[in-house]
Parts: structure tokens; C-alpha cells; sequence
């Protein structure tokens, strides 16, 4: 494609980008985090694939199976409270973009809080099924169903972590183009947490209770 | 205690015991005296020298891309060596053991090794080879080279890239320390349920198996994230898709592989976890457990992570042939379609692996017809890079040997591979030496990749290129090696020898034990010659010094900027005008042109942070492989507090103005040899007409030590 019977004229030709600003930090923070995403979907992706496999009527050995001891209505609660906290989140996200600094703060605030409840409702749940002995031990299909909700509600856990040091940043700091890139990609992390209770929510509880 | 654990256990220690460490070992407490006395050395070597202060500032805490790499590469050396020392000692065990009659010593009925022992070796093997051998090797180079071959001053994540090496270096720790603490797993590398579980291996090997593949497959997912960044949106101006160097292209699609399948181990290992820490049942043969739910979801990522460990060895493999062959690469748009098409079917494949699984003709047919798809985009490589070098002006240096040689080993292992993908046949060979020598011919295709291109790069990165005569020696002796251990295993695998004997009961197989024990002489020797060729290098490198262009004949963007490069990289970014841009300048006589206006930089602060996470990921693996809980949890808190404290600080970086730029510059370009225009301008079609550069010394390409003696 280049061969050297093209002419080049050397004085015209660009060889150097000089003043080249390299890259725009938050469009490269945002699309790594993306990728990172797509890890977090795989691992999603494995888990429910586990789970599928290990929901034969067998894989529950003796012990019960979802049908037996899920509660969709409460779950619900715990699919509003989400909802509800990437709702927060997206209110913080508005204020941000009118630099208002305690528009975000309540937002993550609320989030946040909206976001402990969900974890209380999922702790809660958990220990109501290990009073009555359904524990992760009972079988292989049990053991799939607590991995997979619990990996989720660890998620939850390290994506309320990040949202406390995000409030500290955001009081303390001015908006740099760090914060902005990291409010930016907890609300990407928040928001495909929340699509993946969507996902546990119809494969685990609604068709378990069905099935 | 979560499960029921067999033996002692302390809330202090977990189960550390003194009993644990292996100081009655024939072989083990030797080796342990021989690291601890080179440990001692090399401490006492850098406070003698006063070292310390360098080795923190300029490599330990260091955020540049190109030591990073180096780092790397170190790394995957050690460990390829750490590796091949596992394979002698199978190849020792097997030549003594074989046949009913075998004598026996140090606690074995036959040979040397007991079977726990022999168990543990060929599991660690096979693990070290591929996840810290080959893997940090090719990170390591993917790491030096990407950020120049785009025109990039470094990574899209500087930081991140420091965090995956450290917690890399964690994982290699890990499995090293399992050497001298407790044992390692003998389920094989990729792990059999259900012996992996609690009941059937108590010990820590399986624990510390689960650590290691758990920290490497963090170390490269982060890794990955940072490749595709870099690649995406970290090129030079003009730098357009269809410009990007082939090598380039062949990570970015490894790295896609990798980012998407980790994942998948990270779940398939951290549910052996769950069985073996928390009483769950995903892989156990009782109570509703599935064993082969273990080996889909290992093989989910098992099968992709072959392609991420071979498709940046063609990549590499696409840079040699063209600049020794002086010729543009062959199809380079059917290749970046050939690259991508390998990396599609690559999700496509795992059950080959288990056909024995038994799942019946249809799924089988699927898998079998999926993994022969392969051999098309890759033959297609293969007729692109023979007709690159077709009527090209081909130059034998080292590093266009090992190329060859990887194509010569591809053409094997893709062969063998098309046999074994049809189940028929597959399950005659299945878990026969036939197959583990058709893969080990797919490993050293990409183990002399990379020593192609540690030749290829070296000038590159240090300024000064690798002898040529060691380097070929060095090739000469690996491939003899490569033979000897290698054909004889084809033939053992068709007499029905199994993988993993420890004992090879038919005396019939003895004599081709017995030439394999010579291939593995033949290697100890090549790994000789590859020191011989460091020593001498290194003692002659003023005369080898490189020029930017260290072949004379390279393509690429990376081959523009000063060698050694400096640590921006580019003192200015480059505009790209062709697809190879280096070779388009000097076609067009602009090589020399320098930029006439320099720019002040701006560049990452180097940060202690990412070897002090590194360090305490070790520790939380170490913890949990010895179930110390307190120790799990403070270093799991630990390393959130760093993660945080590092959030807070962030990174302003610093500023080098445009004078120092310049002055920089011009010292960096007037300490290469200087840049001879002409290097060679005669030959004619694949050099059937003799050509002599005239004044020695005058192009590289005639490289001193190794004259060009061509007709």
C-alpha cells in the first residue's frame, strides 16, 4: 500500500503531532470501567450458568427446594429499595452536573441508605432460612442459590463502601476530573448491580417459586 | 472452624505447625538451604553496593510501563526455569522408574519420587507454565511494546499496571512458598473433581492451588482492562485501526479473551473454594454436587486462555518474518480477521478437552467441527507469514530462527490437534502422552516466539542487541531438546502410555524414556547458552549498540524513538501516515527528520502503593490457604484502606518542561551509533545477487559477532 514511488514532499508532510494532549482522562476512566463491567457480567454469566446446571430436582438431594422456601413479595421489597437507590443516585448524578455539591451528597446519601436497606432485607432473609435449616451445606442446588445471591449482595456491600468514600470525596475535594471519573463509574457499577438483581430476581425467586 | 477440618488447628496459626515444613525432605530442605543462602546474597550484594535506594526508587515503586515489563518478564523467566526444573524431575523419575523390576529409593517403591510427590510436581508444573510462566512473559512484552508500537507515552492505567504485576509477584510467591511450607496440590493443574475436595486432599496443597490461580487471574483480569484501554484510546494521531501493528492487533483481541474468560476460572476456583471452606456441595460426588460442572466451567476459560497465551506469540511471529524478510506482512487485514476469528471460536471449543465426558454425538459433533474451524484462520496465518518471507530478502538472525522454528512447532501441534479434535480418535488418546506432547508442540510454539522477540526487542529496551552466535546456539540446542522429549512422547502416547505415571509399568517404553532424558540434557544446555549469551552481551554491549532502528529493516511505529527508550517513550508523539510507519519513512527518506518544536510533558508520579498491596495480597493468600483468619481479615482490611487511601490522594503527577525535553532528546540521539541512511540498498529477489554493505559496521543488519556471510 505504501510503496516508495509515492511521492512525499518532506517539507509538507506531518511527522510530529506536536502539542498532542495524549488522552481525555475521564472518557478513559469511563471506558475501562466499562471493561470492567463486562468482567463483572462474565462472572455473573459463570455463576448462573452454575446455578442453571445445579437446579435439577436432584441437585437438591433431600433437603427443599426455592419452590419451597423463596418469598418473592419480600424480595420485592428488596428489588424497590434498589431500584429506588439507583433512582437516588441518578438525582446526585443531575445535581453533579450543575456542580451542586450538596445536591450530590444527598443523593449518594440517599442511595447509600436506600442501599443498606436492600442488604438489611437480603441479611435478614438469610437468617430466617438458616433458622429453619437451609443453609448452604443442606445441597449442591442450595449451595448455588447462596453463592449467586450473595456474590451479588457482596457487590452491594463493596458498592456501598465506595459510596461513603465517594460522600468524603465530594465534601472534601473540589469536582476534578478524578472524582467526576470515579461518580461516574459507581453509578455504572450501582446501575449493572441493579440490572443483575433483575436478573437473580426472575431466575431465582419468581421462576423458583414457579418451579 | 467453618467444615469439620481434619488435623490440628489454632486460632493463632490456623495450621501452621512445625511438622509442616519439609526439613526431612531429601530434596526440598537442600533446595530451601540453596534459596535462603541466595536470598542472603543478594540482600547482602545490594547493601553492599548501597543499592537499596535505586532498587526502591527506579523499580520497586516504579509506574513506567517498560520496567514494569521487564519486571514481567523476569518474573516468567524464573518461573519457565522453576517449570522446567518440575519437567526434569518427571522426566528423572519416569527414565528411573519404568518397568516392574525398577529399584527404588528415598521412600519410593520405584525411582526416586513418591507418588504424592510425583503428584504434586506435575501439577505444579503445569500451572507455573502456563499462568506464571508464559503468561508474565507475554504480558510483560505485550507491556513494553503496546505503548510504543501505538505511539503512546504509557498505559491507559499506569497504576493498574503496577497493581498486576505486584499481585502476580504474589501469586508466584505463593506457589514458591508452598515448596518450603505444607505441599501443593496433586489433582493435575487443572484440578479433578472430586479430589479436589476437603475429604480426599486435606491438606493445604489444594488450598494454596486455589490462592495462586485465584491472585493470577485478578493480576491479568486487571491487566486486561488496561491493554484494551491503551489500545482503544491511547493512539498516536493518525494512528487508525487499520494502521495498527500486527502485534498490536493480536493483543488487543488476547486481551479481550482474557478480560472475558478469567472471570470464569475466577468462579469455577473460588466454588472449589466455597467446597473446601464453607461446606457447600457444587462439586461433591454426594448431595446434589455435579463433578463435571467443575471441568465445563474450568474449561470455559481453560479453552480461551490457550488462544490468550498463542494469539500474541503470532502476533510476535507477524513482526519477525516481516522485518527479516524486508517485506511488508502478507494479508495483513485477512490476518486481523484471522486474529479475531480465533479468538471468536475460542469460546467455542471447550468440551474437546473431555470428550470422554460422554455427552453424546450430537454436542460432540458440534465440538469437534468447532475446533477443526480453527485450523482455517490459522492456516491462514500460516500462508500469509509464508508469503511474507515468499521472494522476500530474508535475513537469518536469531530472532528469525526462533520465528521459524514456532511456525515448523504450529505446523505439529496444529496437525496432532486436527487429529485429536475428531472423537474417534480422541478417545483412543485421550489422557495419553500423545496429548500432552500435541500441547506442549502449542506451548514452545509460543515459548520460541517469545525468545524471538526477547531477541527482536531486546535493542529496543536496553540499547544494545543479544549475540547472535549464542543466540542461534542457544536455538540449535532448545530445538534438540524440543525433539528428543517431544517425538518420543508421540510415539509412547500411540503405545498407550497414560499422562501422570509415576511409575511407567511397560518396560517397552524404556528406550524412548531413555532418549528423552537426552532432549532434557540438551535443554539444561540451551539454558547455558542462553546465560553464556546474557554474559557476553551484556560484557560487549558498546560494541552492539543499537541505533533507533537496531535491524535496519524494521517496520514499526516503536522503531522511531531512541534505543534504549527513553522513559517518555516519544519525546514528541508521532503523526502516523502509513500503516508502517517506521519503514515508510525510511522508503521515503524521512528517517532522519527530527521535530522542530518540543512540548513540555506530562507524566505519573512513581507510587509504593501498588508493592504494598501486592505484599499484603500474599498475605491474605498465605492466610487463607492456612485457614489464619484473623490475618485473612486484617490484611483483606488493609488492602481496602490502601485502596482507599490511594483514591484520596490520587496522582497530580508532574510536569517536564519543553527545554528539558529537547535537552533530553538530543542526548538521547547522540548516544546511538549514528543513524547511517542507506543502510542497504542492493539485493535482489530473496538475495540471489551477492550484496556487501561495504564498511563493516555500517548497517546493523550485519550484525558484529555474527558475521553476514551470505553468497
Amino acid at each position: 500500500m505504501n510503496s516508495a514511488a509515492e511521492k512525499v514532499d518532506p517539507e509538507k508532510v506531518v511527522l510530529w503531532a506536536g502539542g498532542h494532549e495524549g488522552h481525555d482522562v475521564i472518557s478513559t476512566r469511563t471506558f475501562g470501567f466499562w471493561l470492567y463491567i463486562l468482567s463483572d457480567g462474565m462472572l455473573f454469566a459463570t455463576l448462573f450458568a452454575a446455578y442453571g446446571v445445579l437446579s435439577y430436582t436432584h441437585s437438591y438431594y433431600t433437603g427443599p427446594t426455592p419452590a419451597q422456601f423463596v418469598a418473592p413479595w419480600y424480595t420485592f421489597i428488596q428489588t424497590m429499595a434498589l431500584f429506588l437507590s439507583v433512582l437516588a443516585y441518578g438525582f446526585s448524578m443531575t445535581a453533579l452536573k450543575h456542580g451542586n455539591r450538596a445536591g450530590v451528597i444527598n443523593g449518594l446519601l440517599a442511595a447509600s441508605v436506600l442501599g443498606v436497606v436492600f442488604l438489611g432485607l437480603d441479611i435478614h432473609d438469610v437468617l430466617r432460612l438458616f433458622g429453619v435449616h437451609i443453609t448452604p451445606r443442606t445441597s449442591g442446588g442450595l449451595s448455588a442459590f447462596y453463592v449467586l445471591t450473595q456474590v451479588h449482595a457482596a457487590h452491594i456491600f463493596f458498592g456501598l463502601i465506595w459510596m461513603l468514600v465517594m460522600i468524603y470525596q465530594v465534601m472534601r475535594k473540589e469536582f476534578t476530573e478524578e472524582v467526576i471519573g470515579r461518580l461516574i463509574s459507581l453509578r455504572m457499577f450501582w446501575q449493572f448491580q441493579a440490572v443483575m438483581w433483575v436478573f437473580i430476581y426472575v431466575f431465582v425467586y419468581l421462576w423458583g417459586y414457579m418451579s | 472452624m467453618l467444615v469439620n477440618l481434619p488435623g490440628p488447628w489454632n486460632p493463632w496459626l490456623g495450621r501452621l505447625a512445625l511438622s509442616e515444613i519439609p526439613y526431612t525432605n531429601p530434596i526440598l530442605a537442600p533446595l530451601f538451604v540453596v534459596v535462603v543462602v541466595l536470598v542472603l546474597l543478594m540482600v547482602a550484594g545490594i547493601t553492599y553496593y548501597g543499592k537499596w535506594g535505586y532498587l526502591w526508587k527506579e523499580w520497586l515503586t516504579t509506574v513506567d510501563h517498560k520496567k514494569l515489563g521487564i519486571m514481567y518478564i523476569i518474573l516468567g523467566l524464573v518461573m519457565l526455569f522453576r517449570g522446567f526444573i518440575d519437567g526434569l524431575m518427571m522426566r528423572t523419575q519416569q527414565a528411573m522408574a519404568v518397568g516392574p523390576h525398577a529399584s527404588g529409593m528415598m521412600g519410593a517403591v520405584h525411582g526416586y519420587l513418591t507418588p504424592f510427590h510425583f503428584g504434586q510436581i506435575y501439577s505444579a508444573h503445569g500451572m507455573i507454565m502456563i499462568l506464571l510462566a508464559a503468561t508474565p512473559l507475554l504480558v510483560g512484552i505485550m507491556n513494553i511494546v503496546i505503548p510504543l508500537q501505538i505511539g503512546a507515552r504509557d498505559m491507559a492505567y499506569p497504576y493498574l499496571n503496577a497493581l498486576g504485576l505486584w499481585i502476580t509477584a504474589a501469586a508466584v510467591v505463593l506457589v514458591m512458598a508452598s515448596l518450603f511450607v505444607g505441599d501443593f496440590a496433586h489433582n493435575g493443574w487443572f484440578g479433578y473433581a472430586p479430589i479436589f475436595e476437603l475429604a480426599y486432599s486435606p491438606g493445604v496443597g489444594v488450598d494454596y492451588w486455589i490462592w495462586t490461580f485465584q491472585l493470577v487471574a485478578l493480576g491479568t483480569t486487571l491487566g486486561s482492562i488496561n491493554f484494551i484501554a491503551t489500545i482503544v484510546k491511547m493512539r498516536a494521531p493518525g494512528m487508525k485501526w487499520l494502521r495498527l501493528p500486527m502485534f498490536t492487533w493480536a493483543s488487543l483481541s488476547a486481551n479481550i479473551i482474557a478480560l472475558t474468560s478469567f472471570p470464569c476460572l475466577q468462579v469455577a476456583i473460588g466454588l472449589v473454594a466455597a467446597d473446601r471452606y464453607l461446606g457447600t456441595h457444587f462439586f461433591t460426588a454426594g448431595f446434589g454436587g455435579n463433578l463435571m460442572l467443575y471441568t465445563n466451567l474450568f474449561w470455559l476459560w481453560g479453552h480461551p486462555e490457550v488462544y490468550f497465551v498463542i494469539l500474541p506469540a503470532f502476533g510476535m511471529i507477524s513482526e519477525i518474518i516481516p522485518t527479516f524478510s524486508e517485506k511488508p506482512l502478507f494479508g495483513y487485514v485477512t490476518m486481523v480477521l484471522a486474529t479475531f476469528a480465533i479468538a471468536g471460536v475460542s469460546w467455542l471449543v471447550w468440551l474437546h478437552h473431555f470428550f470422554t465426558m460422554g455427552m453424546g454425538p450430537y454436542v460432540s459433533t458440534e465440538f469437534s467441527v468447532a475446533t477443526m474451524l480453527v485450523g482455517i484462520p490459522t492456516g491462514v496465518k500460516v500462508f500469509n507469514w509464508a508469503f511474507t518471507m515468499y521472494r522476500g530478502r530474508l535475513t537469518y538472525t536469531a530472532a528469525m530462527y526462533w520465528a521459524l522454528g514456532a511456525l515448523f512447532l504450529l505446523l505439529v501441534g496444529g496437525l496432532t490437534g486436527m487429529m485429536l479434535s475428531i472423537p474417534a480418535i480422541n478417545y483412543m488418546v485421550h489422557n495419553s502422552v500423545f496429548v500432552v506432547a500435541h500441547f506442549h508442540m502449542m506451548l514452545l510454539c509460543i515459548v520460541y516466539a517469545i525468545f524471538g522477540s526477547v531477541i527482536y526487542w531486546f535493542p529496543k529496551v536496553f540499547g544494545y542487541t543479544l549475540n547472535e552466535a549464542w543466540g542461534k546456539t542457544m536455538f540449535w540446542l532448545f530445538s534438540a531438546g524440543t525433539a528428543l522429549v517431544f517425538i518420543p512422547m508421540f510415539m509412547e502416547g500411540f503405545m498407550g502410555m497414560t499422562r501422570r505415571l509415576d511409575w511407567p509399568f511397560d518396560p517397552h517404553w524404556a528406550p524412548y524414556l531413555d532418549i528423552q532424558m537426552l532432549g532434557i540434557l540438551a535443554y539444561v544446555l540451551s539454558i547455558l547458552a542462553f546465560v553464556v549469551m546474557l554474559y557476553v552481551s551484556i560484557r560487549d554491549r558498546a560494541q552492539h549498540r543499537a541505533a533507533a532502528d537496531a535491524w535496519g529493516t524494521s517496520r514499526s511505529l516503536e522503531w522511531l524513538t531512541a534505543s534504549p527508550v527513553p522513559f517518555y517513550n516519544f519525546a514528541v508523539v508521532p503523526q502516523v501516515n502509513a500503516r508502517d510507519e517506521a519503514a515508510w519513512r525510511r522508503e521515503h527518506g524521512l528517517s532522519a527528520q527530527r521535530a522542530s518544536h518540543y512540548d513540555a510533558i506530562h507524566m505519573p508520579n512513581n507510587t509504593g502503593n501498588a508493592i504494598i498491596i501486592g505484599g499484603l495480597t500474599f498475605v491474605l493468600g498465605f492466610a487463607l490457604t492456612w485457614r489464619i483468619w484473623w490475618l485473612s481479615l486484617i490484611s483483606l482490611l488493609a488492602i481496602i484502606a490502601m485502596m482507599i487511601s490511594h483514591s484520596a490522594k490520587g496522582d497530580p503527577g508532574h510536569v517536564i518542561p519543553a527545554e528539558e525535553m529537547e535537552r533530553m532528546d538530543r542526548e538521547a540521539e547522540r548516544a546511538m551509533p549514528r543513524a547511517d541512511l542507506p543502510r542497504h540498498s542492493g539485493g535482489v529477489l530473496g538475495g540471489a545477487i551477492a550484496y556487501d554493505s561495504g564498511a563493516a559496521g555500517a548497517g546493523s543488519r550485519n550484525l558484529r559477532g555474527a558475521p553476514d556471510h551470505r553468497p
